[in-house]
């Protein structure tokens, strides 16, 4: 995968997405190393992301390379009107790699088009965050020990959830069982029920969250967000039913770990915070090897 | 009869679209921009068609379209056929025929795709050619009839 742009998830092939959850262990055990060296990263975040930027800034850094960019638009030249296209390409000749966040969809698709070096997917809209997608595979595996015929919940938007559509694509090369949980207003959309139908992959769908988490290897809980309503009063109805409390914890299995991309609102209750099955802020910590893992297999380094 | 009506219709070189389904002409002299052209046109529309209930014709003299154009009448009109008039005669005849990949010619119905707001041109796979299906190449999104448009 050497120079390869990272844009969507489905670039990275089973052998590869292993790769890089076998790569993310070995930068655990041995963070500091000098990769990169010598090298410099643009980091382009056209649309602020706190959290997405610091996990790659601190693997940026680990890894001794340098940082030029911007971590907002109005702080970069496309507020002065300039194309992303005249951004890429001037960015492009002063780094050896770019990580790009973008408000647009497909804006990352593009710079991949225009750049002379890879370009690492940060979040491109509604539509790819890869990076989120391989770090939940590592915290799938590191918990787990492999990737193989786990039994995965979803639950909360599963229907503009774009981490859950990405995991549910790149869990599909691992033989799972899904679990969709959601209102019947935010299920999983029908084009991924039919890939799920066309490689044989077992998926169950409910809209009670109660007593059914026996079963689950993985919990991946996400956020109801308030804009995808437009019944306010639906909206309440729906972001208290499905909630994760720690007593719904208690029939499950020891190996069970709950996953949630963060920021949370109030859909994981801070009662299971204590309980040793919460993972989401191991699971934060994880994304940083993962993208060490990423950069350095991308530029050929490891 | 026959001969008058040949008369009045019949154009020595040029183009005649035929099977374009009655709904659709105005798209179609929209998408080609005949409206802005100062050749001879005539056209007729709801007419009786064995095929597929009314159709509708547009005769166009002194006009060879490309290929280009071709796929954008493919894109609103999939059933039109082009006969291509030498001196009277049909010298081809072509069906349209919708292209796997659709480049620079429609537009994506999302409005936060790149393609909408940058200088570019389009891209999209072709998933379903009857009920008309468009992936973008960038954002990923379904473009389909409904939300077509044509450049
Ligand atoms: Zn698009």
């Amino acid at each position: 995968m050497k120079n390869k742009s990272l844009v969507s998830i489905s670039d990275f092939s089973k052998d590869e997405i292993l790769r890089i959850v076998e790569l993310a262990a070995d930068f655990e055990a041995n963070p500091n190393q000098d990769l990169l060296a010598g090298k410099i990263v643009g980091s382009l975040f056209f649309e602020p992301s706190t959290r997405t930027r610091l996990s790659f800034e601190t693997a940026i850094q680990r890894l001794g390379g340098r940082i030029i960019g911007f971590s907002d638009a109005s702080s970069s030249s496309a507020t002065k009107g300039e194309s992303l296209k005249d951004t890429i390409k001037m960015v492009s000749n002063y780094s050896d790699l770019i990580v790009m966040r973008h408000h647009r969809e497909g804006a990352a698709r593009y710079a991949s088009e225009q750049s002379s070096v890879p370009i690492i997917n940060a979040g491109d809209g509604a539509n790819q965050h890869p990076t989120q997608t391989l770090l939940d595979l590592y915290s799938i595996y590191k918990t787990q020990g492999t990737l193989e015929n786990l039994n995965v919940f979803m639950v909360g938007d599963l229907k503009y959830g774009r981490t859950v559509h990405s995991l549910l694509m790149a869990m599909s090369h691992f033989n799972p069982t899904f679990n969709f949980i959601s209102p019947n207003s935010l299920k999983m959309p029908t084009e991924y029920k039919m890939f799920l139908d066309s490689k044989n992959i077992k998926y169950y769908e409910h809209t009670e969250f109660t007593d059914i988490l026996e079963a689950a290897d993985i919990l991946y809980m996400t956020r109801v967000q308030r804009e995808r309503f437009s019944d306010h009063l639906e909206y309440e109805k729906v972001k208290n039913v499905y909630v994760l409390r720690n007593s719904m914890l208690n029939n499950t299995k020891n190996n069970l770990r709950i996953l949630h991309p963060l920021p949370r609102v109030n859909e994981i209750h801070t009662d299971v915070d204590d309980n040793p099955k919460a993972y989401y802020f191991e699971q934060a910590k994880n994304g940083v090897f993962a993208r060490m893992a990423i950069m350095a297999s991308i530029l050929g380094l490891k | 009869m026959m001969k008058k009506e040949l008369k009045v219709n019949a154009i020595k070189n040029g183009t005649v679209i035929d099977h374009i389904a009655a709904k659709n002409l105005f798209k179609v002299i929209s998408i080609l921009k005949l409206h802005k052209i100062s050749n001879q046109i005539t056209f007729g529309n709801n007419l009786e068609s064995h095929k597929h209930g009314n159709k509708a014709i547009i005769k166009i003299s002194d006009l060879l379209f490309e290929k280009n154009e071709i796929d954008k009448i493919a894109l609103v009109a999939p059933n039109a056929v082009l006969n291509v008039i030498k001196n009277y005669e049909v010298v081809e005849k072509k069906k349209v025929n919708i292209p796997d990949e659709v480049i620079g010619i429609a537009k994506c119905f999302n409005p936060n795709c790149i393609t909408n707001n940058e200088s570019m041109q389009t891209r999209f796979s072709v998933l379903d050619k009857q009920k008309l299906a468009l992936k973008c190449h960038y954002c990923e999104k379904i473009t389909d009839e409904e939300h077509l448009y044509v450049f």
